[in-house]
């Protein structure tokens, strides 16, 4: 193999106009990946609300007066507070999930598209979570 | 100088059997869980906070006890391998190794107490 040209070596002196990664401390993260952290986010948070409910069934399996203590916790303010939050968690990562559907088939990456789905995603988690509250 | 061959020189690294695996689970669980979810939080409200009674009317059907079953068995599995790429990202070395083991100890712990619970709920009834 010949010499390379030069600007196509790696081992290139040369290194004054080569691209820059984005520097994280400084680089204003798009909406996208934003909403990318929070689906990794809410992911994690969702074991709160989860570690709740089987504790509810896992109580009304052991005997109606314990039940009675789990039902009464999380239908109080607080357990509705942690639940409608935790609710709220669950459609966002459902539906950014969704929209990862299509990034990982390759759809969707256009700039109008991803702006459009930006803020589809963040729009549906709301309407699902008053729908559900609605519903229930 | 060794005289491997290529092949033998990298055989068994990298990926280390794996491959994708939890990427496709990851996705599968992911399909699975879409009507999941919705068929779990429909009844699940409504008998939230109604008392013991509404538990018993509600998880005595076996349609409302195997979606609910469902769901949290596929959801643990989900969160199971969702929280390794977690773990795997930010933390090294013996914190990383313990929060593996009990991050799977954990989620299938409550996989497993949730399955059972709603079985015991359902054939008691």
């Amino acid at each position: 193999m010949g010499r390379q040209e030069r600007g196509t070596n790696m081992a290139d002196v040369n290194r004054g106009d080569r691209p820059l990664s984005p520097h994280l401390q400084v680089y204003r993260l798009p909406l996208v990946a934003k909403i990318s952290i929070m689906t990794r986010i809410t992911g994690v948070a969702l074991g709160a609300p989860a570690l709740l409910i089987v504790w509810w069934f896992v109580a009304g399996a052991y005997s109606p007066e314990y039940f009675a203590v789990a039902d009464g916790l999380l239908s109080s303010l607080l357990g509705k507070i942690v639940l409608i939050a935790g609710l709220w968690a669950l459609w966002f990562h459902f539906a950014n999930g969704i929209r990862h559907f299509f990034f990982d088939v390759g759809r969707g990456f256009e700039l109008p598209t991803v702006a459009m789905t930006n803020w589809l995603v963040i729009g549906a988690s709301v309407v699902l979570t008053v729908l559900t509250l609605l519903l229930v | 100088m060794s005289y491997k061959t290529d092949y033998n020189r990298v055989a068994g690294l990298g990926r280390a059997g794996e491959g994708v695996h939890h990427f496709w689970v990851q996705r599968v669980t992911s399909i699975a869980l879409v009507p999941l979810t919705i068929l779990f939080l429909i009844p699940f409200g409504r008998a939230l906070g109604g008392g013991y009674e509404a538990l018993v009317a509600t998880y005595s059907s076996f349609g409302n006890a195997l979606t609910a079953a469902l769901f949290l068995g596929v959801a643990a599995w989900h969160f199971a391998i969702g929280m390794q790429v977690v773990i795997e990202d930010y933390f090294q070395g013996g914190t990383r190794l313990v929060l593996l083991v009990l991050n799977k100890l954990v989620s299938f712990a409550l996989g497993a107490a949730g399955v059972f619970a709603i079985a015991t709920i359902l054939f008691s009834a």
